[in-house]
């Protein structure tokens, strides 16, 4: 129990000095998971579209290599930035650019570069999500887009996304909580996020433990909240489970295509004017009168 | 004899080393139903899909207003958005309202503009009786219901000939009557359908034409009227006198 209180002690010293770097680090992780998972998520949507363009053997010999070569591309994009540590493409990336270019070209900022690196690792993993997510979909959508006339891309953007993305949110919320953790790695390329600020703080105080049960906190806090707003996402997404009738056209009443003869009625269940009582009583004195009307239905 | 709008010409269609339509030939001239008929198996199907291009043809060609559609000069997108489909599983898109599934091809494919495309789709799911039900999503109505608006869909498109794939086949018994009925009424205005049914009395009624195929071969095309009642072919009897007993 003394543990616990000092604990708490040094934890409210360590946050009443530094509330404001741990603060703005949990902003810079923040931002950097929302921006790169954002952008990861267009780079795994193109290469979504871009691997599924038919093609038929009547194509010319030019369109089906390039369309293979595309699908080759994607293919080694993903299997490279899928099998590699993100600590390590961050260092590829980033010193590797001014290597290569004899220092003519570097990062100016380690935004642009911790954005850059994150979403490319991010943009592999959504480019197979969004693989699974689009084969979930059955071909019959995209029949009957195409038999309406559709190409390609208005297939995809009108009918196929839309369900396929519903369909990865759960793998969209994955890859944002894991990045929400991971661009901790960014502190390799001097990246001041969450976890550095940490590493900061502890090497001037050596408040190893406080320090990390703060991390931890604020991680699960961020991470709790964004499955939280996940969630209801997901089912804002799959929208009412009920709908209005509109009507509004009596012909398709006389025509018998359509009968609800409840409607209006006071044996509308939806008629909030009668009370169950009222509606008992309403009933038994219409049997008498007209009990026979309804016969045959 | 006016000019056909759909010619189907020595059409052949393999998967792998499996022939499942054999040199098929026929014709549809503008505002006659003509009505495909056959065991299951026969390639009814896959001739259908081949017309609208969803299937590659392996050889033959399909000429619409003369002009060949196999060969790649004509866009199979502008085509098909004057040539609908109707699917056995009426394949409605799933993430929009039945409004929506009738507007999105016009807007899209045709570039109407929303208040257009919104007005032309009130009018023909009116047709079909789906008019109330146009804030449902597909999950939300029955299968004869998501039929008819499939319907109204493919109409929305003005096409110049519906293609039907046994429209009524995924739907309960109860429910056949209110999808044949829609077709019937489009018959009776002159529409352009090409019909692949196992309904008979509804090819006998209102076909032009009746096409009877077997193992991807057409045995017999003819005017409902000889098909039905005095078929040329032994195998069409056959079909028919099995068809009959059930």
């Amino acid at each position: 129990m003394d543990r616990f209180s000092a604990l708490i002690n040094d934890i409210g010293r360590l946050l009443g000095v530094y509330w404001e770097s741990y603060l703005s680090g949990m902003g810079s992780t923040l931002i950097l998971a929302v921006v790169a998972t954002a952008i990861g998520c267009v780079i795994g949507l193109v290469c979504g579209i871009l691997n599924t363009i038919p093609y038929s053997k009547n194509d010319s010999s030019a369109k089906k290599f390039f369309l293979k070569l595309i699908r080759a591309l994607i293919r080694i994009y993903v299997e490279v930035f899928r099998g590699t540590p993100m600590i390590l493409q961050a260092v590829f990336i980033y010193y590797g650019l001014p290597y290569f270019t004899n220092n003519a070209y570097h990062f100016d900022s380690i935004w642009v570069a911790s954005i850059l690196i994150v979403s490319i690792n991010t943009g592999a993993y959504m480019a197979e999500s969004v693989r699974g997510g689009i084969i979930s979909i059955d071909p019959g959508q995209t029949e009957g887009a195409k038999a309406i006339g559709m190409n390609h891309f208005q297939t995809m953007t009108s009918v196929i996304l839309p369900q396929a993305i519903r369909n990865i949110m759960p793998q969209i919320g994955n890859n944002f909580i894991i990045n929400v953790k991971d661009t901790s790695v960014m502190f390799i390329i001097t990246f001041t996020e969450f976890f550095a600020v940490h590493r900061n703080i502890v090497g001037l105080n050596y408040m190893y433990f406080p320090s990390a049960t703060i991390e931890m906190a604020g991680y699960l806090a961020v991470t709790l909240t964004a499955s939280l707003i996940l969630r209801a996402v997901e089912r804002r997404m799959d929208g009412k489970s009920s709908y209005e009738l509109v009507q509004t056209d009596n012909l398709t009443m006389t025509a018998g295509t359509y009968s609800h003869p409840d409607r209006g009625t006071p044996f509308d269940e939806r008629s909030s004017e009668f009370g169950e009582e009222g509606r008992k009583r309403i009933r038994s004195g219409l049997k008498n009168s007209n009990g026979s009307s309804r016969e045959g239905r | 004899m006016s000019e056909a709008i759909l010619e189907v010409r020595h059409l052949s269609k393999s998967f792998g080393a499996n022939e499942v339509l054999r040199d098929i030939d026929f014709d549809v001239r503008p505002g006659d139903v003509t009505s495909i008929i056959g065991a299951s198996g026969s390639g009814k199907s896959t001739l259908l899909r081949c017309i609208n291009l969803l299937e590659t043809p392996t050889s033959g060609d399909v000429l619409f207003h003369g002009e060949s559609v196999v060969t790649g000069r004509v866009n199979p997108s502008k085509y098909r958005a004057k040539v609908g489909m109707v699917f056995q599983s009426f394949n409605l898109f799933d993430n929009m309202t039945v409004l929506k599934n009738c507007m999105v091809g016009q807007m899209k494919v045709l570039k109407r503009s929303a208040a257009e495309a919104e007005e032309n789709a009130m009018e023909y799911l009116e047709r079909v009786g789906m008019a109330p039900y146009i804030k449902a999503k597909p999950r939300q109505i029955s299968g004869g219901m998501k039929q008819r608006v499939a319907i109204a869909r493919a109409l929305a498109m003005d096409p110049e000939i519906l293609l039907f794939d046994e429209p009524t086949s995924a739907l309960d018994p109860e429910m056949v009557g209110e999808v044949l009925a829609v077709m019937r009424s489009l018959a009776d205005e002159g529409m352009t359908m090409l019909v692949v049914t196992h309904e008979m009395a509804f090819a006998r009624d209102v076909s032009a034409n009746v096409v009877f195929m077997k193992d991807g071969v057409i045995w017999e095309q003819n005017s409902p009227e000889v098909l039905f009642t005095n078929p040329e072919r032994a195998e069409t009897r056959d079909f028919l006198a099995r068809f009959m007993e059930r």
